[in-house]
């Protein structure tokens, strides 16, 4: 027994090591459940609630007082106008950030600082970026109240995930590439638009597609701006039958968005509108969902062609 | 006139050249000469400052932060230091071309990879880039495997027919020196084989740096050998002398594999 190989006394040992693997798989489990079936429950809740109102008319009608005939349209033609203005402005200034801080910063003190900061953007309230967005596009850049202003809101509370995403996205090419691409002559530009963008395109890509799905649940700082609650008419079209055929007046009117809509039919007393505001839900989950699945389908299709 | 002549028969020369990664000195007053069209072998153990000395030539330091040069590397026949902080790195880099321990292709396309270095010179015109493509693939001994295929990625060649690509890549610009960072440790001895002949068969067109911890391979390919020890130049001559009849004890340790 005095023989520290005695094989009953290591299969003892072994086999009371091998409790703690199983304690920690059941632990594991239980706490992945209370995630999922969290989620699932409160779903599939909405489901029931929400899905005989699904209809194409809850599609096509705006909000009414009479919850049978009140509809989404205003609130998805805002949400998908407000996620316009956010993306085409995060991912210009979050990309160009990113690749700055990335490739051409000199690496001091201050650029740390700068780092460290833009990391913590992330974690700032969004009802702080409505603050901000309310004092600044509504007031002082005086946009009002409007789809632009929310849009830019939005944008700043996202850029932090753009950048991010595109350092990171672009730390992952190997230096090879780099001094390749240097070695032959090229400019730092013509690296950054000829290699480094290319290849870290799903990462940045991915990014972009998860701070826009952030975006298009927020709802604090929305409202912090003044978005409406009820509206019965939709933003002027953007495309229009005279020269120059294009319009931006849409960028200044007034407008809600999905989880605005929502907000507005849970304040409301009638059970009804609880049905409707439950649809709306399912709608703006769904849209969630399909964005996510759309970065995890680009990432996977385009880093096939890359191998490293 | 004595200047002349021997600047006519050298492509490079390396004048007291020392080299800092911040405060640490990785090369020593280092003198060496780079003979036109010849093949000069860069020797010595592990952290000797080979490949520090070779990314002299094409001021791949510049990159990094921190580092910097003493001394000259004149390029002859204009005559120019191209360590010179008023030479633009990205001028000698067009000049002097370099090819990598490991293959790194671009994720692109065969033809892509090897038209880059051209694209990078604002060269747009098909024509000319499908020649100097089909050109640069047949030095490298490449274009009889790849003539068919040259919109495929060159991720998909094997880890030799990479580095051949790598070699196009750097030849199609037609570089005036051409380095090698011991272009065959990541291959195995037959794609080392094909690489090997091919850098002997590019001396007519090229002069050739090569880094190499093989000594062999040195033996083999170079018509010049200089051997290094802690960031010092111990001993550079042809090759011939340097294996068979080394000056210094240290060189002759190094090779005949007392130490290394």
């Amino acid at each position: 027994m005095n023989n520290v190989n005695d094989l009953d006394v290591l299969r003892k040992i072994i086999g009371r090591h091998k409790r703690w693997d199983l304690l920690f798989m059941i632990v594991g489990i239980i706490a992945l459940m209370i995630a999922i079936l969290t989620f699932i429950a409160l779903f599939a809740q909405m489901l029931v609630d929400g899905m005989p109102r699904l209809s194409w008319d809850f599609f096509t009608s705006f909000p009414s007082r009479r919850p049978e005939s009140a509809g989404i349209l205003s609130a998805w033609v805002g949400t998908t106008l407000v996620m316009l203005v956010t993306a085409a402005s995060a991912v210009p200034l979050g990309v160009s950030a990113g690749v700055y801080l990335e490739e051409y910063a000199p690496k001091n003190l201050f650029t740390e600082v700068i780092e460290i900061n833009v990391t913590n953007l992330a974690g700032v309230p969004s009802i702080i970026y409505g603050l901000l967005a309310l004092g600044l596009f509504v007031y002082q850049l005086d946009f009002g109240q409007s789809i632009l202003a929310a849009g830019l809101a939005l944008a700043l509370l996202i850029l932090p995930v753009v950048i991010v995403a595109t350092r990171e996205a672009i730390r992952a090419i190997p230096i090879a590439i780099r001094e390749g691409a240097y070695a032959l002559g090229a400019t730092k530009w013509q690296t950054v638009w000829d290699h480094l963008l290319p290849y870290s395109s799903s990462g940045i890509l991915t990014g972009i597609i998860i701070g826009l799905a952030r975006a298009i649940g927020e709802t604090a700082p929305i409202i912090t701006i003044g978005a409406l609650t009820f509206i019965a008419f939709l933003p002027p079209a953007p495309v229009t039958d005279e020269f120059p055929y294009l319009s931006f007046e849409w960028l200044s009117a007034p407008f809600t968005v999905m989880p605005i809509q929502m907000f507005n039919w849970v304040s409301r007393p009638e059970e009804a509108f609880q049905f409707n505001a439950a649809a709306a839900g399912l709608v703006l989950v769904v849209m969630t969902l399909a964005m996510n699945g759309l970065a995890i389908y680009l990432r996977y299709r385009m880093r096939k062609n890359i191998k490293w | 006139m004595q200047d002349i002549a021997e600047s006519n028969r050298y492509k490079a020369e390396v004048k007291n050249l020392s080299f800092f990664y911040g405060t640490f000195n990785a090369l020593k007053h280092i003198d060496m000469v780079l003979h036109d069209k010849k093949i000069t072998a860069l020797i010595g153990p592990s952290g000797c400052g080979k490949s520090t000395f070779l990314r002299c030539f094409n001021r791949m330091h510049d990159l990094y932060p921190g580092n910097r040069y003493e001394g000259n590397i004149m390029l002859y026949p204009d005559n120019v230091n191209i360590l010179s902080p008023k030479v633009d790195p990205i001028e000698v880099r067009m000049r002097i071309s370099m090819v990598f321990q490991k293959p790194n292709p671009f994720p692109k396309s065969i033809y892509e990879n090897v038209a880059y270095g051209l694209r990078v010179r604002g060269i747009r015109q098909r024509a000319i880039l499908d020649e100097k493509v089909e050109n640069a693939l047949r030095n490298a001994a490449l274009w009889d495997e790849v003539k068919d295929r040259l919109s495929d990625l060159a991720f998909n060649l094997s880890g030799g027919q990479q580095q051949r690509l790598c070699i196009a890549r750097a030849l199609a610009t037609d570089p005036e020196i051409l380095l090698f960072d011991e272009p065959t440790s990541a291959l195995d001895p037959i794609a080392t084989a094909s690489i090997e002949e091919l850098i002997a068969d590019l001396k007519d067109k090229v002069t050739i740096l090569i880094v190499t911890h093989n000594m062999q391979q040195a033996a083999r390919v170079s018509d010049y050998t200089a051997y290094m020890y802690l960031g010092e130049l111990i001993e550079f001559d042809e090759t011939d002398t340097i294996f068979i009849k080394p000056q210094h004890k240290q060189t002759e340790d190094y090779i005949t594999g007392r130490f290394g």
